[in-house]
């Protein structure tokens, strides 16, 4: 197979280290050869962080290059458009309708783009919703990276069972049913 | 695995018996996945590398495998002990991984740890994944025992947070060397020392030629049009750019395998050296009369990537699109962190800080802006010194030393010592807030922890300043900004030295609650913006000018309320 390569972008705190990891223990548990690369360190005091997970018969170096992603899985807006030229052209975005300010724009030195998705959308295909309104539903916002990896889990190579079986091995024990129902809330939906 | 579990691992299955380091990105989680072994090895945190590199020594002189970590920047600080161990040898085998940080992520420079290494004649290994980080581990020690010498492992910041397979073997019980007093070896006195030093040098020489025949560097012959010199991560990214290409894939970048590497530049037809950084391996090649393509091409700064080799060797005309222009996102400090607290009342006093190393470096950065200075660890205070001898007592009057507790522990001591000695006036600020926070929460020595979570004596920060003769030394709440105005206020005006040691623990703390959240009241609201001024996260604009505060985000800090002199902001419980 040829490899994949998966990106998670989001602000630091929001869980894609986590994220990957989830990912990265599927895609071993499945037989492929997988390298993982995080951001630790500073970037995750509120920073833009960036993962990226590789899979496939032989995987060599663990970074993802510009315009090599076939998937970028983005926790907000803003940094699905600040790493969306990581894509490959027939590439898939998968975004959390969620605006995080950053600390340039709450002091007014930026301003926050409008109509993010929307734009992407023009160039390429999104999947998109709004996982923090859905987790608060659940009640709980934590889970809400679930609810969008249920989102993205439809464009990668794994089954839904599969899935299912690798949450229940990574998140905290107190919270598998919880995550689960966010995952299936994420995986129908048909955004 | 972690590149970082994996040196960890390889260190446990080695027979490690001792292992001290200083937490510090991206080296800190090699330590943290030693203390899962616990039962069978001895951590520590120690207060700096310095520190560590010497316990390391002693557990190795003493007949045990032993292991110092540290980021490349604490090699600096290790070189001393570093240098001369190097002249002594070692009884059982001495490691010590030191971790780069190309592009820097999380570092105040990029500097080459194999540049230090050779100046200081120390073999260096240097692995590609994590799977081969354990393995050149237990590899490392067996040259430190069999060369006696101790060995570096570098690595960098890429490595060490990247993950892939590791196959774990059982720990080797390694028998402790019966100790031997050895004053010639181990008294590093002028008289021993000259004796020891071409030993040193004839211990380099026969590294390089035995070096040849050692399977952690590796020869790939392909398509002998190009043929690549690399290691480390970098070789990863040869093998994705061109995976039919010749590769000679070095294990140990010093000494550089001579006879190696001579054979291999004469069956390939062009000769190419990819390694990040400064160009160790290049210049060496040259200086034997080799023709190479290296950093003539390549850049000397920044991470690299399989990218280069498409433009500069494979010259790709396809281009990539031009990413969008979008806000900065750069790091904050968090939702209710104390130091946000103290860096507010010095903007509104328009003190300037002579910064240090941690978190508290991110009150350099809008809106805040109140950290003039930041150089290295322990600088702040020094550097303070330093401004008041050169310009005298009246002009440090608008300015303090800003510096962590555990910063502080490290070497800011020796600077306060200084200050204390040499008859300084200055303020210091030491901002305790229980951890080293930045590298993700490490104890250290005024925290009451050790690495194995055992309970220990809690160094009182307060009693060392006052055992120095420090008169003026004032303990206040990071939140209550009320009184640390007036404390800043009467002591910069003092000839004399004062420290104010400002507690509040980290948000980020295990255990932490916050029984409180704040929130606005719209109508009061005047739309006047004090409460934004020190840029806590959690606080936004609405689009009519009043405040909005993400109670998700909020961490009920109060600092926002009490900078509201409209009581627009309440605090209700969480």
């Amino acid at each position: 197979m040829k490899t994949r390569n998966i990106m998670i972008v989001g602000v630091g705190g929001q869980g894609t280290l986590l994220t990957s990891r989830i990912l990265g223990g599927l895609a071993t548990s499945s037989g492929y050869e997988v390298k993982l690369s995080e951001v630790h360190g500073m970037a995750q005091r509120g920073g833009s962080v960036v993962t990226f997970v590789r899979y496939g018969d032989t995987v060599y170096e663990p970074i993802i290059e510009e315009g090599e992603a076939d998937i970028i899985i983005a926790f907000e807006k803003l940094e699905a458009l600040r790493y969306k030229h990581f894509l490959k052209p027939d590439g898939v975005l998968v975004i959390n309708d969620m605006r995080i300010e950053p600390i340039t724009v709450v002091t007014g030195l930026a301003t926050y783009p409008k109509n993010i998705i929307e734009n992407i959308r023009k160039e390429h295909t999104v999947y998109s919703m709004n996982a923090m309104k859905e987790a608060e539903k659940l009640g709980n916002i934590r889970v809400f990276n679930s609810i969008i990896l249920g989102l993205a889990a439809k464009h990668m190579d794994f089954s839904k069972d599969e899935w299912i079986k690798v949450i229940k091995n990574t998140v905290p024990k107190k919270t598998i049913e919880l995550n689960i129902k966010a995952f299936e809330l994420g995986y129908q939906s048909e955004f | 695995m972690l590149g970082n579990e994996a040196i960890a691992r390889g260190a446990y299955e080695a027979g490690v018996q001792v292992s001290s380091a200083y937490p510090g990105t991206p080296s800190t989680e090699i330590s943290e996945a030693m203390a899962n072994y616990k039962d069978e090895l001895y951590c520590e945190w120690a207060p700096n590398e310095k520190v560590a590199m010497e316990v390391a020594i002693g557990a190795s002189i003493s007949g045990v495998r032993s292991m110092a970590s540290m980021k490349h920047v604490g090699f600096n600080v290790a070189a001393d002990p570093m240098y001369t161990v190097a002249y002594t040898g070692v009884t059982g085998g001495l490691v010590t991984v030191v971790a780069d940080d190309p592009g820097m992520y999380s570092s105040q420079n990029e500097q080459d740890t194999r540049q230090i290494c050779r100046a200081a004649n120390v073999p260096v290994l240097e692995p590609s994944d994590s799977a081969d980080a354990k393995d050149f581990m237990k590899f490392a020690y067996e040259i430190s025992e069999t060369y006696d010498t101790p060995v570096v492992v570098r690595t960098t910041t890429r490595l060490a947070h990247s993950q892939c397979e590791v196959v774990l073997e059982d720990r080797i019980e390694k028998a402790v060397i019966p100790y031997e007093k050895n004053i010639a070896k181990y008294v590093a006195m002028p008289a021993n020392s000259r004796k020891r030093h071409p030993i040193v040098v004839a211990r380099m020489k026969k590294l390089s030629e035995d070096s040849c025949d050692f399977k952690i560097n590796r020869v790939e012959y392909n398509d002998t049009k190009i043929g690549f010199i690399t290691s480390g991560i970098p070789y990863y990214y040869v093998k994705e750019a061109m995976p039919s290409a010749s590769v000679l894939k070095l294990g140990m970048v010093h000494p550089l395998p001579k006879k190696l590497i001579l054979d291999f530049a004469s069956k390939v037809d062009q000769l190419v050296v990819f390694e990040e950084l400064e160009p160790v391996i290049e210049e060496q090649i040259r200086a034997w009369g080799i023709n190479v393509i290296g950093k003539d091409i390549f850049p000397l700064v920044g991470e690299y990537s399989a990218r280069l080799i498409h433009e500069f060797i494979l010259k790709d005309k396809t281009t990539t699109k031009e990413p969008a222009i979008v806000p900065a996102r750069p790091p904050i400090l968090c939702p209710g962190c104390p130091h946000r607290s103290v860096y507010t009342v010095l903007k509104k006093l328009k003190i300037h800080a002579a910064g240090d190393i941690g978190c508290y470096t991110l009150g350099a950065v809008a809106p805040l802006n109140v950290v003039d200075t930041t150089i290295c660890m322990g600088a702040s205070i020094s550097s303070l010194h330093g401004m008041e001898k050169a310009r005298g007592k009246d002009y440090v009057k608008n300015w303090v030393a800003v510096i962590g507790d555990s910063t502080f522990m490290h070497t800011g001591i020796n600077s306060l010592m200084n200050m204390a000695y040499n008859k300084a006036a200055g303020t210091v600020l030491i901002l305790d807030n229980s951890i080293t926070a930045m590298t993700g929460h490490q104890d250290n020595p005024a925290t009451g922890k050790t690495l194995m979570q055992e309970p220990t004596n809690a160094i009182d920060i307060k009693k060392i300043v006052k055992a120095f003769g420090i008169e003026n030394v004032f303990e206040v709440n990071s939140f209550d900004i009320v009184k640390l105005e007036e404390l800043l206020k009467t002591e910069t005006a003092k000839d004399e030295i004062s420290v104010i040691i400002c507690k509040a623990p980290c948000v980020l703390l295990k255990g932490i609650s916050f029984p409180k959240k704040c929130i606005p009241i719209t109508d009061k609201c005047v739309k006047c913006g004090a409460c934004l001024q020190p840029g806590c996260p959690a606080l936004t604009k609405n689009e009519d000018g009043t405040i909005a505060i993400d109670s998700n985000a909020c961490n009920g800090c109060g600092l926002c309320m009490s900078l509201c002199k409209f009581n627009a902001i309440k605090e209700v419980d969480a």
